[in-house]
């Protein structure tokens, strides 16, 4: 967290009660969410009720022993993180404390409390490039410099938003650290590589536009179907078990984005583990650099002090802003925003506040939509374009999708991605079901996919709706009287939607080939496809018995353009669809 | 330590006290009634003149002029390595007559969490020697991995057979790697269930290289909510200090849950869905994280909780809040067991989420993933089919379906049914497997890579299998 600034007014109050992470203190003056120590080690808290003489705070450490009588300081800032080059490849807790090196100053592999750590290394020194010069007039925003922050990202050293600007009288370069001076203005101010901001508190922007360009997952079901643009947002609703962290995880990984910032909010520790093994070594399929380069990961794992697990979601989007400001497209993954919900009903509870529906407090749905709004695709203060993409999974209990949170989410959000337990059950992965879910950004991104893979993009994926759709409804028949009670061409459609199912929508998420499929791949396995379905119809036209038609040899091959590698891809679909041509006339 | 004579309030397993001086947090306190006994208890809520007590041992008894006293400190575990062996009440007193226990350190028994970037990922494959788990929902070192089952279904001797078979295989090539441990939390289950795992236990002689914690039925509820961290404060003394590969057995957390439940109507909190208390994600997340691996350290953690689900429904506030913490969960199934089935997993709703980092080239087999895969895939066909037989008949489905059928059969009856008592190794689970595969033309095999149903597949196994 932010702490570099350290405030030297604080007043002094006592702790009048303790109840689990909710804590009041009496004779405190602090405004609504300040920062507070609690206690005599100090654990973070911040003001969430005022009443009267009594503050209400909730803390971020665990609470054990802590007694009344104990002091309270007050900060007398909100709750900030710090902005500046080093947040790429860390791992943060909720309230952006390196975990790495809270390891190294608690010297144990559990988290004791009471331990602070600055959310960027104040010692470390980046070579500054200033991109202005002596007499030049900048404003808030403005980038003044850069430092090539990891090998894939430059970070652009930006005039904080709160500054007046001014005319630039003194310039640095080369080996700095992130409080000394880059830049002087005339009004004595000073610009350098770090700034703070409350995380409560969107970052300015000029516009928020309607994005027209894709978020590219290398998932073929997302592209293929249900897209997601830049400056989107989606929702992941499944119950356990269904896959949200694999699909998040792909995403993580293959997003075309230009920064990815992945929340584990109150979810398992294993799983940030994973994350934090797998991402250094796997390449990043826009740059070929290492993934961490461009990620940043904040891990409150449902262990984790409850409190921290509210403010993990407001930390990961600030500096998805911040990163935004300098113009970057940054794909922010919640996982799982229900976690985040639980924690403001566990407080609220503890608040004794009127419960909502199914005891979530009544501000539920005006957060989440606060937080789903700071999404867009914006024009930022400094004339740049950059965009927010927020993908939050939602694990609904009993995977009953009328509960309040996924109800609240699915208002706000343009993009569902259902999970299926029964598709989970029969290992068909991503197990997003194709008749539920849907993605509103259809439209106003046909044009890119046009421009940009094939002209018949969308056409040929109406294609396969109407197939899937047609399936869906023969496959209730069939449940009653079996297939081979069906006429021969709907049992030939059935054929087709299980290719489609099997060669186009299932992805193996394991495979070192499968588990990113470009655009390009995606079209030419749903062409193989209609091949198959436009040869096959003819056959059947022609005469040609149901049996002999399924039965060519061919065909079952669909099933593995999936693991061709994508060089070769072209040219075994080529291939492929030649063969099952020439099988399929052969037979009249 | 100051003693007080102050209850103002005694409801349910809480008590109510004025005092004159602060009292931190979840402290321990000790109350003694009028005739001398003592129980002990916990700060639920602590302010500047009165705290709220949680009393583990029942409240009976309790009158306003009882004493209390608080100890100033937090709940605490005495831990040894010479716990191994011992027998403990569902506080941590020991019951089986043995020597005094002589602890090397006191634990906190609400336990730290182990911070993200000093884990190890678990990826080394656990052998149970049950095919379902093994084969289909692999067991890995460091996991969680929950049974969920239902009233008067076997789980019991499911997790005895594992926690028999579980051998690690460093430990077979002999000698190398660290020792294996059980915990055993037992919490309200009734003392029939417990003879029948101590029976067990001292059978095989598995006792020596176990820590058991018995609260009974009959054994105050409250008592319930600390047993499965002083369980969990012991395994990880013994994991991370002393070195041991520890598997926690926990049953049952229903009980468990059912206490959370009792305390949080006692403070009249607002209840979260079935009256559960809106925490109670936070709670068991406390203890079922309390497993893993931890980077530069020999031990583990490996847990396996046992809950019965009411009425059968995963979709019930506690399997499902456990789903979505642990790592998977094994599925015990009433229609596999009327039909007989040992053990009834069934695997379809099962999973193992470390599964695919455990297995594999290396670790078990390089075609272990795409067998179970496919394995799923066909059963999962084969089981869509039973209901359209029951419509239909046998006779209206083509000769695919009919062999999906057969294979579905097949499976139970071969792979899934094994008796408890069956020890198989991985590849006779994987050969099985591949036996079952074979009743399937080649071409229908779309999830296993061609090199390995060159390499595996059995010709002519159709009529050999279906023959049993």
């Amino acid at each position: 967290m932010s702490q570099a600034t350290d405030t030297t007014v604080r007043e002094d109050g006592v702790i009048d009660s303790v109840s689990g992470p909710v804590v009041t203190a009496r004779d405190l003056d602090a405004k609504m969410n300040d920062v507070v120590y609690v206690g005599e080690e100090g654990l973070m808290g911040e003001v969430i009720e005022i009443e009267g003489n009594i503050t209400t705070i909730q803390v971020y450490e665990e609470t054990s022993g802590v007694s009344p009588g104990e002091p309270v300081e007050s900060t007398g800032a909100p709750l900030s993180v710090d902005l500046g080059p080093g947040m790429l490849d860390s791992i943060y807790d909720g309230v952006q404390r390196p975990l790495d090196v809270l390891e190294e100053k608690m010297g144990s592999a559990f988290l004791d409390r009471g331990v602070d750590a600055p959310g960027i290394d104040l010692e470390k020194t980046w070579e500054f490039e200033p991109e202005v010069s002596e007499g030049d007039a900048v404003e808030p925003g403005d980038v003044v410099g850069s430092v090539p922050e990891t090998p894939s990202i430059d970070h652009k050293v930006m005039v904080p938003p709160g500054s007046e600007g001014g005319e630039v009288t003194a310039v640095e370069s080369g080996e700095l650290t992130v409080e000394e001076a880059v830049v002087e203005l005339d009004s004595g101010e000073e610009i350098q590589m770090r700034q703070e901001w409350p995380v409560r508190q969107e970052r300015p922007t000029v516009d928020k536009q309607t994005p027209t360009e894709p978020l590219t997952s290398g998932q073929r079901i997302l592209d293929g179907l249900f897209p997601l643009a830049k400056g989107g947002t989606a929702a992941i609703p499944g119950p356990f078990g269904s896959g949200k962290t694999v699909t998040q995880q792909s995403l993580a990984k293959f997003a075309d984005a230009d920064i990815v910032v992945y929340i584990g909010c109150g979810e398992r520790g294993n799983e940030m583990t994973e994350v934090i093994e797998d991402f250094p070594e796997l390449p990043d399929p826009q740059t070929g650099n290492a993934l961490m380069a461009r990620t940043c990961l904040i891990a409150n794992t449902s262990n984790m002090p409850v409190a921290a697990r509210e403010s993990c979601v407001y930390t990961g989007i600030t500096i998805a802003e911040y990163y935004r400001d300098m113009g970057y497209d940054v794909a922010l993954m919640a996982d799982s925003t229900s976690r985040w919900a639980e924690a403001m009903r566990e407080i609220s509870s503890r608040l004794e506040e009127m419960p909502g529906e199914e005891g979530y407090p009544a501000y539920l749905a005006a957060r989440l939509s606060a937080f789903y709004e700071r999404a867009g695709y914006f024009e930022n203060i400094n004339g740049t374009e950059g965009s927010i993409s927020v993908i939050g999974a939602v694990s609904p209990p009993g995977g009953d999708f009328s509960e309040p949170v996924t109800q609240n989410t699915l208002r706000i959000v343009k993009t569902f991605w259902a999970l299926d337990s029964d598709l989970a059950e029969r290992r068909h992965f991503p197990a997003i079901n194709w008749n539920e879910s849907y993605s509103l950004y259809r439209d106003q991104l046909d044009p890119w996919f046009e421009d940009n893979v094939a002209d018949d993009w969308s056409e040929q994926r109406q294609w396969a709706i109407d197939v899937l759709d047609e399936d869906g409804e023969l496959q209730e028949v069939v449940q009653l009287v079996g297939k081979d009670a069906l006429p021969e061409d709907q049992q030939l459609t059935l054929e087709i939607a299980r290719y489609l199912k099997e060669a186009w929508l299932q992805q193996n998420a394991l495979h070192d080939v499968d588990r990113y499929c470009p655009p390009e791949k995606t079209y030419r396995i749903l062409g193989a496809i209609k091949t198959l379905n436009d040869e096959a119809f003819d056959a059947l036209d022609a005469g040609v018995p149901i049996e002999e038609i399924t039965d060519i040899d061919a065909a079952p091959r669909l099933n593995r353009i999936g693991t061709t590698p994508d060089d070769e891809v072209e040219e075994f679909v080529d291939d492929l669809e030649s063969e099952i041509a020439e099988q399929l006339r052969s037979l009249y | 330590m100051k003693e007080y004579q102050t209850i103002t309030e005694i409801s349910g397993p809480l008590v109510f006290v004025e005092t004159d001086e602060p009292i931190g947090y979840d402290e321990i306190v000790e109350i003694e009634t009028a005739d001398g006994q003592k129980r002990r208890g916990q700060v639920l809520d602590s302010a500047a003149d009165h705290v709220a007590i949680q009393v583990f041992e029942g409240t009976e008894g309790i009158d306003r002029d009882s004493s209390v006293t608080f100890l100033g400190e937090t709940m605490k575990m005495p831990v040894t390595e010479d716990l191994l062996g011992r027998v403990l009440d569902g506080s941590g007193n020991p019951i089986d007559d043995g020597p005094d226990i002589v602890p090397d350190d006191r634990r906190d028994i609400v336990g730290e969490a182990i911070n993200p970037v000093s884990r190890e990922y678990p990826e080394d494959f656990i052998q149970t020697g049950v095919s379902a788990i093994d084969g289909m929902n692999t067991l890995v070192r460091g996991q969680k991995l929950p049974i969920f089952s239902g009233s008067g279904l076997p789980h019991n001797d499911l997790a005895l057979q594992i926690a028999r078979q579980a051998a690690v295989p460093e430990e077979e090539e002999g000698g190398e790697g660290s020792e294996f441990a059980v915990i055993f939390g037992a919490m309200g289950i009734t003392a029939e269930e417990a003879n029948e795992f101590m029976d067990d236990f001292e059978r095989t002689g598995a006792l020596e290289r176990s820590v058991v914690f018995m609260n009974l039925a009959n054994d105050p509820a409250v008592e319930r909510t600390i047993t499965p961290r002083l369980a969990l404060t012991t395994a990880e003394y013994l994991a991370f200090d002393e070195g041991y590969h520890v598997l926690v057995i926990l049953t049952d957390m229903t009980n468990y849950c059912e206490a959370l439940r009792e305390i949080g109507a006692a403070r009249e909190e607002v209840p979260g869905r079935r009256g559960y208390p809106g925490y109670m994600y936070t709670d068991l997340a406390q203890l079922y994280e309390r497993a893993g691996r931890i980077r530069g350290q020999d031990g583990s953690i490996t847990q396996i909780p046992i809950l019965t689900m009411p009425s059968d429904d995963i979709t019930h506030p506690i399997p499902d809040l456990t789903g979505y913490i642990t790592e998977g969960q094994i599925l015990v199934d009433r229609d596999l067991n009327s039909q007989g089935v040992q053990p009834p997993v069934n695997v379809l709703p099962s999973l193992s989420r470390l599964m695919d980092d455990g297995i594999g080239e290396g670790l078990t087999r390089g075609d272990h993933g795409g067998v179970s895969d496919q394995l799923y895939a066909a059963y999962a066909e084969g089981e869509d089919l039973r209901d359209l037989v029951n419509i239909v008949g046998r006779e209206a489905l083509s000769e695919r379906d009919n062999k999906y059928l057969d294979f579905a059969e097949a499976f139970e009856e071969t792979f899934v049914e094994q008796g408890y008592d069956t020890n198989r190794d991985i590849e006779d689970t994987l050969e099985i497997g591949w036996d079952l595969l074979s009743m399937l033309p080649k071409a229908e095999l779309n999830r296993v890579d061609e090199d390995y149903i060159e390499q595996y597949y059995v010709e002519d196994v159709e009529a050999e299998v279906t023959a049993d």
